[in-house]
């Protein structure tokens, strides 16, 4: 299995107390009044370095992105169709970054081939409130890009098993003061 | 369970427009209380009642895969009359956030993460050893989307 070849260095951009307190919002925020003294009381930090250390987070882009996370079946969209592409490797960055651009293309990945079972390596999901608006768009996306000689298959989802945040560190519990970040 | 239309004006606000601009200061419910006009236990309540529907996951941090720990896609083809079953045995890691039923050969997608890449391999190996079954592991190597959330269009 390969290693991701993004992997960032992490030296200097991350502390133990950043890690903790990423740790401690793996759930979310609490919906009071003072959210972040709420979470800084967990930590034994007070809420000005709660805010700070965020503030930095997000400026670093550890934090892509920092509000109200939704879920999309529960607001109409029904239809996921996650699609795969068999691009020729030179293409894939200038492709994958042309098609992140159309709207209807809520997520645009690189990832690795793995023959022969699997020969795909560009993921863009399209999410829509059925399968015929999925396919309306993949079909906009194929003519607008040329991509008809590209080999493609769209995965639409059935059942969900599971969805909730990602938990990198392994929650709140026992994570304060841990140096939990891998060098 | 409520679908898009069913969603107040104050509802659909909340879900539409703080997705990647929530406020960092110490009373950020009452700061999105004044920017639409109503008070800040209105607010609360209101994503109160999202998050307790389902339609809000949580309000917090989307962290850049690879930045910290380490994720990965993988997919395992499960037959179909054991997919159930095998799809219990995956949700049961809790380093598996998102597991989806896909339609195709390969039909089980989820998503693990783990403090180190070493982790990630260890908890892949496990679940390869339940379920008896091979996992394709297909981390990410190039991000080209900057994620700026979903914009819903109401029906």
């Amino acid at each position: 299995m390969g290693i991701a070849a993004t992997a960032l260095p992490l030296a200097g951009e991350l502390d133990s107390r950043d890690a903790a307190l990423l740790g401690a919002l793996e759930n979310g925020l609490p919906l009071v009044a003072r959210p972040y003294a709420a979470v800084g009381a967990l930590l034994d930090m007070p809420e000005a370095e709660v805010l700070a250390r965020l503030a930095r987070l997000r400026e670093v882009q550890v934090i892509k992105r920092w509000g109200v996370v939704v879920r999309h079946r529960e607001l109409g969209y029904r239809a996921n169709g996650m699609v795969v592409w068999d691009v020729p490797d030179h293409r894939v960055a200038t492709l994958g970054r042309r098609l992140s651009h159309f709207p209807c293309v809520t997520l645009c990945y690189r990832r690795p081939r793995r023959p022969p079972d699997w020969n795909y390596n560009l993921f863009t999901m399209i999410h829509g409130r059925d399968e015929a608006g999925v396919r309306a768009n993949l079909g906009h996306l194929v003519a607008s890009c040329r991509l008809e000689g590209v080999t493609h298959e769209v995965l639409f989802s059935e059942r969900r098993f599971k969805q909730r945040g990602a938990r990198y560190l392994g929650g709140y519990a026992g994570t304060a003061g841990r140096a939990v970040v891998p060098s | 369970m409520a679908m898009g239309t069913d969603f107040s004006p104050l509802e659909r606000a909340l879900l539409n427009d703080h997705q990647h601009d929530f406020p960092l200061c110490p009373r950020p419910f009452a700061e999105l209380a004044r920017r639409h006009g109503v008070d800040e236990d209105t607010v609360i309540r209101v994503l109160q009642g999202l998050q307790g529907s389902g339609a809000v996951s949580r309000v917090g941090a989307v962290v850049r895969p690879n930045r910290i720990g380490a994720s990965t896609l993988a997919a395992m083809a499960v037959p179909q009359a054991d997919l159930e079953r095998v799809a219990r045995l995956v949700n049961g890691f809790d380093e598996v956030n998102h597991n989806y039923e896909r339609r195709h050969e390969y039909n089980l997608w989820f998503v693990v993460a783990a403090p180190s890449r070493q982790g990630l391999s260890r908890v892949l190996a496990d679940i390869e050893g339940a379920t008896g079954l091979p996992v394709l592991d297909l981390p990410m190597l190039e991000d080209y989307f900057i994620d700026l959330g979903f914009s819903i269009q109401w029906e």
